[in-house]
């Protein structure tokens, strides 16, 4: 049966002989150690011969059907550097029959990985021309972001939290240049270009009173004049239903334009936040490594510039600092009834501050309301309200600071609880404007009434004292000046927005010049002629203050939601703002700021911006839908002007543009008995969800309870190690799949194999020694040993700790001879010698 | 193919190839950069094997190298007399275990003993405080400084010896998401 086979072999040498002559050599070879395996082999009963020739076959096939896909050469050298080794193996004190077991899957291995590196390489190349074609549109796209660099600049010198202020601020300028592209492209271009010009309609017309005055600086200032009288406001607007030759149904666009503003931003604020969500929960795995990741992988190998590897380094003490930060955290343990106790003190004293001020401001409020009824009125009584609110937002906050001491939290909390806070001593603010206005605009609507009368007639007597003069022409019309106007409480209102932005530009940008840049500039120059020490007391420089910043973003925001719908100019100047905000502001921190004197780390989600910033939508979206809902339009000015109610349009445009069943379906659509059904379901649909989340929130907490119970059993498990019977080690250490040894033949590299091949082993021939006449094919069935040898010899672990009978340290490093290329030789303590 | 090149012969590019992750044409490009740091030292000629050392000082000079704070130790890892100077094998060899294509496994081993200051075959504390300090440029306090490395140690440190072993490094490592993209060096 063995003289068939090899009878069969020798044919296929043959064969291939003919092609190839330098394979000769490598069959005879193979060959030659296949015949003494066989032979060997063949003396052992419990060993089928079936296998080793079967895969001597196998290789020969494979060796046959790789050459001939080419780079045969190379394969030669291979074949003949590997049975160079496989030779060089039998000095390895293994049996006969485990080194012919060994040899044949090292062949076999290298065979696989020779045909390996050939395919995949040749298709890497194919594919590397699709990739690097993706890699530079990313590469591209990244580039586009605006202002990257600077942002990364912010974050390697003051850390993420501080950067995260600036992350915030690109996005919302990303929001209001849609919301700018939205509203400009689809109203105010289309009135400017398709609607009637400046002049010829009443609204379009500064009025012939104010005419001298609509020039003046200080009435541009104020946003009266020319500007009131223009696109920017509402009041401009025709209320034509088509306007030009595209027949644009500006009316209905302004609608239309004005919901989808809320829209958008609603849809981009959450997305934003489930987004942030998503990241969240998808880390926090991986907290296990979190100082050596920092240790052995912060640093970028692949950078060359000195700047960036000023800014690498400074970003990299940054990050220690932070999660030094964090760590020192974490380890505080205090007493906690003390804790307690102080932060329940603190938010009493808060929640006492907070009640003061809002009735402060209820009773300022009431008290103008009483003082616009009378007469001479000084400075004082006019702008109580705006002193004290000023006032209020000017030293409330670093009261809450002080106090807030008394709290101890962790960095990151406590500005959450500090932005908390001015956000409910600003809502005081909103609500006393949003007063004021309202005030205001019932007012207006008073007035309206006896205004529209008074046009009414003004414009009859006009057409009868002109019918009077001549009969058969129609009478000129009166000069659109010269017209009586209402009083446009929509204009009045986006005005109002608008000098509030404006003012609230002003009084940041002030601010930062004289409180960051102005005293910075006083620290350092007149340090020098001081008493004490500017820089290290009072005053220093100011750290970048994130939640004051933060909050100034969210509410400016909020005011511009309010305001777009009465002023679709306002977009526009917030985009300006948030350009120049974003250079000013870099400028300001890079170079008045100090780092905070603790860092931390930006939480991993922005989600508490976001959810600020989604609770002022909504508090914007309310009045704004109340003016519309419920408060008639002027008569005389803007695209709703004539109609009964601002949401008139839609019907309008239902009944006109559209066939007859739209309408049908909207009617019934608006049905209430269709509209609530609908809302119950879907207050069912949230609760479902809800639920559904709860439970897969739940099973990933217990997920991510059982790695952490697993990580630590082995940590404890190789801690333990040297605690347990040496025998029972030495079994552990074998029935762990040896991965390590068939990882050395894996590589690619002759001369990495045979560095690594003198390095990995070395901690086997321990255990090999251990279960001297049992098979070893790859430590695997190594349950048997016999006892006695196992308490002479011990397996090497690293850091060799116990020393061998009689034998100080038999050889060097666990590692063994590893550095170069060369190969060394295992050395193996006498008694283990065969 | 067609480029005849007299610097290697044929066989000697076919090994280099097969031991490093280069491409005939990169072994070539490597050959040209050793050639211009000394070139009144190293030979066009390699056909013959020369043996041909370049110091430490020049190797470090490299714009790839120049900012790296490691540089010197990654020259000594790779240097066969451990004292820095680096053969033109040595050369190649450094920027392959560098390279994009090298394997996790490889590099870990070469990272381990970039970070292994003292050469004792364990990242120990003093190990650990050296790299710190090249990383952040000393601008960490010394309690900083204890803390890092100690939480370091407890953080990476399997067996309880107070030190890094190369398992406790690999076992580190291979977990850590950043550090192919990190331990790279384009050339």
């Amino acid at each position: 049966k063995e003289d068939k086979e090899e009878d069969e072999s020798k044919e296929e040498d043959n064969g291939s002989q003919q092609n190839r002559a330098c394979r000769r050599k490598n069959y005879q070879r193979r060959n030659r150690d296949g015949k003494k395996a066989r032979e060997e082999e063949s003396q052992k009963k419990d060993r089928g011969k079936t296998a080793p020739t079967k895969d001597q076959k196998d290789s020969e096939n494979k060796e046959k059907k790789t050459t001939k896909r080419g780079k045969e050469g190379k394969k030669d050298r291979k074949n003949s550097t590997s049975s160079a080794s496989s030779n060089s193996s039998d000095e390895e004190s293994l049996s006969e029959e485990e080194l012919a077991m060994l040899k044949e899957q090292v062949e076999q291995k290298k065979k696989l990985i020779s045909t390996m590196r050939n395919k995949p390489w040749r298709m890497v190349k194919k594919l590397s021309k699709w990739v690097k074609f993706k890699r530079d549109f990313e590469n591209f796209k990244t580039q586009c972001i605006p202002w990257e660099m600077k942002i990364k600049e912010v974050e390697s010198h003051f850390g993420s939290s501080v950067a995260s202020y600036f992350i915030f601020l690109r996005w919302m300028y990303g929001v209001n240049l849609v919301l700018f592209a939205l509203i400009f492209g689809l109203v105010i271009i289309p009135e400017v270009l398709m609607g009637m010009p400046y002049g010829s309609l009443p609204r379009k017309t500064v009025p012939r009173a104010e005419q001298e005055t609509a020039m003046d600086f200080s009435v541009l200032w104020d946003f009266e004049g020319y500007i009131k009288y223009s696109a920017l406001f509402y009041g401009y607007y025709n209320n034509q239903r088509t306007i030009g030759w595209l027949k644009y149904r500006l009316p209905m666009a302004y609608f239309t334009v004005g919901i989808s503003v809320f829209g958008y931003s609603l849809m981009v604020v959450i997305r934003s936040m489930a987004r942030n969500a998503n990241e969240s929960t998808a880390d926090g795995d991986d907290n296990n490594f979190i100082f050596s990741w920092k240790m052995f992988t912060s640093w970028d190998y692949l950078i060359g510039n000195p700047e960036t590897a000023d800014n690498k380094f400074a970003s990299i003490t940054t990050s220690f600092k932070e999660s030094i930060v964090d760590e020192q955290e974490s380890n505080k343990d205090e007493n906690i009834h003390l804790r307690r106790f102080l932060r329940v003190l603190a938010n009493v004293l808060i929640i006492c501050c907070l009640c003061g001020s809002g009735y402060l401001i209820y009773f300022v409020v009431k008290r103008s309301q009483t003082f616009s009824k009378m007469q001479n009125v000084g400075w004082y009584e006019r702008n109580e309200v705006e002193i004290v609110m000023s006032l209020l937002g000017m030293f409330c906050p670093p009261l809450f600071e002080t106090i807030a001491a008394l709290e101890n939290y962790h960095p990151r909390i406590g500005l959450k609880w500090q932005l908390g806070r001015i956000f409910a001593l600003f809502l005081g603010n909103l609500y006393t404007f949003l007063l004021a206005l309202m005030d205001d605009v019932n007012e207006k609507l008073a007035e309206e009434d006896v205004v529209k009368n008074i046009t009414h007639w003004t414009l009859l007597g006009h057409h009868n004292s002109s019918a009077g003069n001549a009969s058969a022409v129609t009478p000129p019309p009166l000069d659109p000046a010269d017209v009586p106007r209402g009083p446009c409480w929509e204009t009045t209102v986006g005005i109002e927005f608008v000098r509030l932005t404006v003012s609230d530009i002003l009084v940041t940008y002030i601010t930062i010049l004289v409180g960051d840049f102005i005293r910075a500039c006083f620290v350092r120059f007149v340090n020098y002629c001081w008493c004490w020490d500017l820089e290290a007391g009072f005053p220093s420089y100011a750290e970048f203050d994130i939640s004051g910043n933060v909050l100034g973003l969210v509410f400016n925001q909020g005011m511009i939601w309010m305001g777009s719908f009465y002023a679709p100019g306002l977009v526009g100047i917030n985009v300006l703002r948030l350009l120049t905000s974003m250079y000013f502001q870099c400028w300001a921190v890079m170079s008045s700021n100090v780092p905070h004197a603790r860092v931390f780390k930006a939480s991993k989600s922005n989600n508490f911006y976001m959810g600020l910033l989604l609770l002022i939508l909504f508090l914007s979206l309310l009045p704004v839908a109340y003016t519309i809902m419920s408060l008639p339009p002027s008569f005389d000015c803007g695209p709703f002007s004539g109609k009964k109610r601002m949401y008139d349009v839609i019907q309008e445009t239902i009944e006109l543009d559209f066939p007859l069943f739209v309408a049908k379906i909207f009617s019934y659509v608006a049905n209430p008995g269709l509209i609530i059904p609908a809302i119950l379901l879907m207050v069912l649909t949230i609760y479902y969800l809800n639920a559904v989340s709860k439970a897969y929130q739940r099973a990933n907490a217990e997920l991510k309870k059982k790695m952490q119970m697993q990580r630590e059993e082995e940590k404890n498990k190789r801690n333990n190690k040297a605690s347990t019977n040496p025998m029972l080690q030495d079994l552990e250490d074998l029935l762990t799949p040896s991965t390590k040894t068939e990882s050395p033949p894996k590589q690619a590299e002759d001369k990495k194999t045979e560095s690594l091949n003198g390095s990995s082993p070395v901690r086997k021939p321990g255990r090999g020694e251990v279960l001297a006449g049992s098979p070893m094919a790859s430590g695997r069935g190594a349950a048997f040993t016999p006892p006695s040898q196992a308490f002479v010899t011990q397996p090497r672990t690293l850091g060799v700790r116990a020393p061998y009978p009689g034998q100080p340290r038999p050889w060097g490093h666990p590692l063994g001879p590893v550095p170069g290329r060369g190969r060394g030789q295992p050395c193996y303590p006498p008694w283990a010698a065969r | 193919m067609g480029n005849k090149q007299t610097i290697f012969t044929d066989e000697q590019l076919d090994a280099y190839q097969d031991c490093t992750f280069f491409t005939r044409k990169e072994i070539l490009r490597l050959h040209g950069r050793y050639y211009e740091m000394a070139p009144n030292v190293v030979p066009m000629d390699y056909t013959k094997d020369p043996d041909v050392k370049l110091p430490m000082q020049l190797i470090i000079n490299m714009p790839e190298l120049k900012e790296n704070p490691f540089k010197e130790r990654i020259v000594e890892s790779f240097s066969e007399d451990g004292e820095g100077s680096l053969s033109f094998n040595d050369f190649v060899d450094m920027f392959s275990v560098l390279s994009e294509m090298a394997p996790r496994e490889l590099k870990a081993i070469y990272a381990f003993k970039i970070y292994d200051f003292n050469t004792d075959n364990f990242i120990c504390k003093a190990d650990l405080e050296k790299t710190l300090n090249k990383l952040t440029r000393e601008e960490l306090t010394a309690e900083e400084i204890t803390l890092v490395c100690e939480k370091v140690i407890e953080e990476a440190d399997m067996d309880g010896d107070g030190k890094l072993g190369f398992a406790d490094f690999e076992n580190m490592i291979s977990k850590a998401p950043d550090f192919l993209s990190t331990f790279h060096i384009r050339i």
